[in-house]
């Protein structure tokens, strides 16, 4: 990582240098090379693995991947100068990456011959570009992230809108987490209510993270928290749960507590919090689990993955298994895996098995240090940011990042019982794409401020550490 | 707010750290077991996305290949005269995995037996595609298809081995299946009606069914006498009274008719097959010395040809089922390959061979990558022992009961049976032959018929009149190829 740091002094985060940090976008111009060609010989590769022959659509693809990061590079030039190097290379390979598997699995004959098989990887390449253009008009719009804090409300609303909707729409696959637009298809509205949702409780905690953290008893060694001030937290919790119950949804659900425990932790910095928010998920998980049907399922299919060759169940989690399993160490090569063996959701929900078969133990490890990258990017910028607004939400989104990551991938590994989310970038599924390039964006921006070099005095009063405390 | 950050950035290390170690859980320390897991396909997918390797008796393959065109595999396992070499060559199946040689050479028939990965990676470097090895198996196609169709319609098995080296010769169940109609990826019909069959098509009787030996254990039974010097000259009386009482009981032993066994010799007492002898003998040795001797012919312990043939029995028991076990009418039980290896140490002097079907691996490129040498598996009888065994054996064939079996200038020696079984012996009884050809190149081969549902006849001479053609027309296959 130092290669990357900006400066030796960078520890010494919340100094406003006046120096003027070097801008590192020659950096990032030279990353985002390597995050377009490595995809180039990746779909290279799949077309010579599996015809024989290079394949026709490499120089639309390259050039396609090329001008996204080209037109995403120069944006962050021009808008985000002092933006952190590493996350637009770091996406744009992911993206690659996750494109080129989902043409591979086009090619399969095995999902060829499903019901319902449509080839995905030229919508998702439009989803990616659409998503780029949501990174650039993200860029160009926000001038200043702080400027997201006066919509703080704005967020709430816009956030419950988001995750209740779909509770009104036909559940698809056993969850209840689409919007089907009929003729349009359909989104994924958690998704961008993770951003949005981010914002409010960032612009929340900001304001409320004294009362929470000082007006507290201690009791065996925790700050138990006021009753009032646990308000909140219940209503949080509370509703987490309702996503439960009535989207059927673990990883929706888990995702959102867990962002918000993240956050009231940082907030705050009472280490009690993080203790309710495990009780009170743990509670709340085992609880639902009992009488929820679907969930059960899923719990049950997570603890005997086999089983399902007995009753006839999905047997997804034990393909996915055999999948890695078969990949070995090195994996078979591109194209050349039987991944497609998982049928159903193979490129969206289980793309990451797919990674595991064909490019092994080593490329999984390598992706996991990729999304692992992203995140300790986000976590940086947080430690960057020079307002509490800032770090925030950039901690907010990077936890999100991570435990989205987390979930998805534990369950395809049969870690933890498999949700409905999708691999950020990867999977197919235009809303995950989309928001996951807006999300990018908001991070750039924030690091984009931090790092940029002190302007000229008067600072702004949201930019002091300490602050009063406004009812 | 930088200390709960940080500490939030090592929380994510730690979900990143937890996948990490996931990962390399299921795709090191698991993945051998996930990739060979039953449920997984690439296995099967693997095994048929080439021709497999062939079976090959007497030169010639007794299994194919045959393109499917269908996305999961490309290929499927075809068998010639799959009926008749089903005991042999087992099934390969896309659906319902394989059994016998087809499994356990899968490796070699696959190419992915580590002997060949030199040629693999000369393929791969050549670009050609991976190829199968082959299994030369010890069979002879002219004894095989004699047991075949000798045992026809009816129900039963034949064992027929070389006894100077162990090869099997031939191996034939009845009634079989042709492992062809199970072989693709649409035959579940076939495969549901073959397991639901009560003749249980897809049973190797000749490895894996265990009988009551009847008669054809005195052979046993005068090798124990003769080894535990019992008695010492085949031709000398016996100390056999008749009426018999069956020790600890007041049970009368029956012969079969009205035979001359009070006192027989050995020699008599085989030719018309006494039952009073023969229990007698067992009785008089004991059930220790009878095990041993049962174990020394490979009784209580599988044989591994390699397809693994059950143990025969001869158990622990009370003195008069240990009487009645010396004429193979108590707990005892055997296959067919077991009494063929009986005729066979017989006939060999003595000496058993080890049975083995597999003579040789190659690899595609025709070298020899496995060469099976014959092994002894020990001495049962002493050479000595087995001249006299062999004298009266071939007795039995000359003017005794297993005259069906005579052949023309070669001097073969055998025992009939007739096993009763069943709720008070309600059952049809099972026919027995065991016989060899002798040579004068040392004896060929020595053979074990059985069977099954010889409807009407009752007595001895069903072994003679329904085994006995069978093993002779098996050996005289078999002395038509040794010249």
């Amino acid at each position: 990582m130092s290669a990357i740091s900006p400066m030796p002094n960078t520890t010494n985060t919340t100094t406003i240098s006046t120096a003027g940090a070097p801008s590192r976008r020659n950096t990032e111009l030279a990353l985002l090379a390597f995050a377009v060609l490595i995809p180039c010989f990746a779909y290279a590769n799949v077309g010579l693995a599996m015809d024989g022959e290079m394949p026709s659509g490499l120089l639309g693809y390259g050039v396609g991947l090329g001008l996204m990061a080209g037109v995403g590079h120069l944006v962050v030039r021009k808008f985000a100068k002092y933006a952190d190097p590493l996350l637009l290379p770091l996406a744009t390979l992911l993206n690659g990456i996750g494109l080129v598997i989902i043409w591979r699995l086009d090619q399969s004959p095995r999902l060829q011959a499903r019901k319902f098989f449509t080839a995905s990887a030229t919508n998702q390449l439009m989803f990616s570009a659409l998503g780029i253009a949501l990174f650039v008009a993200v860029l160009i719009v926000l001038k200043d992230h702080r400027i997201l804090q006066r919509y703080t409300y704005i967020s709430m609303v816009a956030a419950l809108i988001l995750l209740v909707a779909p509770m009104f729409f036909p559940a698809k696959f056993g969850a209840r987490i689409w919007i089907t637009i009929p003729g349009l298809g359909s989104i994924q509205p958690g998704e961008f209510a993770k951003i949005v949702l981010s914002i409010f409780f960032a612009g929340y905690l900001m304001v409320k993270r004294d009362a929470l953290a000082l007006a507290s008893r201690r009791f065996m060694g925790l700050y138990l928290p006021r009753g009032r001030d646990l308000g909140p937290i219940l209503a949080v919790w509370a509703f987490s749960i309702l996503i439960l119950v009535f989207e059927t949804d673990l990883g929706t659900s888990l995702l959102f507590f867990g962002m918000f425990v993240v956050m009231l932790y940082v907030a705050t910095e009472r280490t009690s919090w993080i203790v309710f928010g495990l009780l009170m998920s743990a509670v709340g998980a085992v609880a639902v689990s009992t009488f929820e049907h679907h969930v059960q399922q899923r719990v049950d299919a997570w603890l005997h993955p086999f089983d399902a060759f007995k009753d006839g169940s999905s047997d997804q989690i034990a393909q996915a298994l055999m999948a890695f399993g078969s990949g070995g160490v090195f994996g078979t090569g591109w194209g050349q895996g039987h991944s497609d063996l998982i049928g159903f959701a193979a490129n969206s929900d289980f793309i990451l098995a797919t990674v595991g078969e064909e490019l092994g133990l080593a490329g999984v490890m390598a992706i996991l240090l990729v999304y692992g990258l992203i995140v300790e990017r986000g976590v940086r910028t947080a430690l960057a940011a020079r307002d509490p607004f800032g770090k925030l939400l950039a901690t907010g989104l990077s936890g999100a990042f991570a435990i989205q990551v987390f979930v998805v991938a534990g369950g395809v590994m049969g870690l933890i019982p498999l949700t409905g989310m999708t691999m950020p970038f990867m999977a197919q599924g235009g809303s995950s794409v989309i928001a996951n390039w807006a999300l990018i964006a908001v991070l750039i921006k924030i690091s984009d401020t931090a790092r940029r070099p002190a302007p000229a005095p008067a600072p702004s009063p949201d930019a002091e550490m300490t602050q009063v405390v406004r009812p | 707010m930088n200390k709960p950050v940080r500490r939030i950035a090592i929380f994510c290390g730690l979900l990143i750290l937890a996948l990490m170690v996931r990962d390399n859980w299921i795709q090191f320390v698991q993945a051998d077991e996930l990739k060979a897991n039953k449920h997984n396909r690439r296995v099967t997918i693997a095994r048929y996305s080439q021709p497999r390797g062939n079976i090959i008796v007497d030169g010639q393959a007794i299994t194919g290949s045959q393109e499917t065109g269908g996305i999961d595999f490309k290929f499927k396992r075809t068998y010639k005269n799959g009926e008749m070499w089903a005991p042999v060559t087992g099934y390969s199946s896309q659906v319902f995995d394989a059994n016998q040689i087809e499994k356990l050479e899968d490796k070699v028939l696959t190419g992915d037996d580590d002997r060949l990965f030199f040629n693999r990676t000369v393929d791969m470097i050549t670009g050609k595609g991976k190829k199968g090895g082959d299994v030369i198996t010890t069979l002879n196609a002219k004894a095989q298809e004699a047991a075949f169709k000798g045992l026809g319609k009816s129900k039963g098995a034949v064992a027929a081995i070389d006894p100077r080296t162990g090869k099997i010769l031939a191996l034939a169940s009845t009634p079989s299946y042709d492992p062809s109609t199970i072989a693709g990826a649409q035959d579940d019909k076939a495969w549901k009606e073959l397991q639901a069959d009560k003749n249980q098509p897809m049973l190797n009787r000749a490895l894996k069914q265990t009988y009551p030996p009847g008669s054809t254990f005195k052979v046993v039974t005068a090798a124990a006498a003769l080894e535990n010097g019992l008695y010492k000259d085949v031709d000398a009386k016996t100390d056999s009274p008749l009426p018999w009482i069956l020790p600890d009981t007041r049970v009368e032993l029956q012969n079969e008719g009205n035979i001359p066994c009070k006192d027989a010799s050995l020699r008599v007492a085989l030719q018309w097959s006494c039952n009073t002898v023969f229990g007698k003998v067992s009785a008089d040795l004991g059930n220790k010395k009878m095990i041993d001797q049962a174990n020394k012919f490979g009784f209580n312990k599988p044989v591994d040809t390699p397809v693994r043939a059950v143990p025969s029995v001869f158990p622990k028991d009370n003195r008069p089922q240990n009487a009645m076990a010396g004429i193979g009418q108590a707990s005892n039980r055997v296959t067919p390959l077991q009494m063929a290896m009986v005729a066979a140490a017989v006939a060999n002097n003595g000496k058993l061979m080890e049975p083995y079907m597999v003579d040789k691996l190659r690899a595609p490129n025709l070298n020899v990558i496995e060469h099976h040498t014959p092994k002894e598996m020990g001495q049962p009888v002493s050479a000595e022992n087995a001249r006299k065994l062999q004298s009266i054996m071939e007795t039995v064939v000359e003017k005794g009961t297993g005259t069906a079996a005579q052949i023309d200038n070669v001097k073969v020696g055998g025992k009939t049976g007739t096993a009763q079984h069943g709720v008070d012996n309600s059952g049809n009884p099972y026919a027995w032959f065991i016989s060899y050809a002798k040579t004068g190149n040392g004896s060929p081969v020595a053979v074990a018929v059985v069977i099954e549902s010889s409807e009407t006849i009752r007595d001895d001479i069903a072994g003679g009149k329904l085994a006995a053609p069978v093993a002779k027309s098996v050996m005289q296959a078999v002395l038509s190829t040794e010249k």
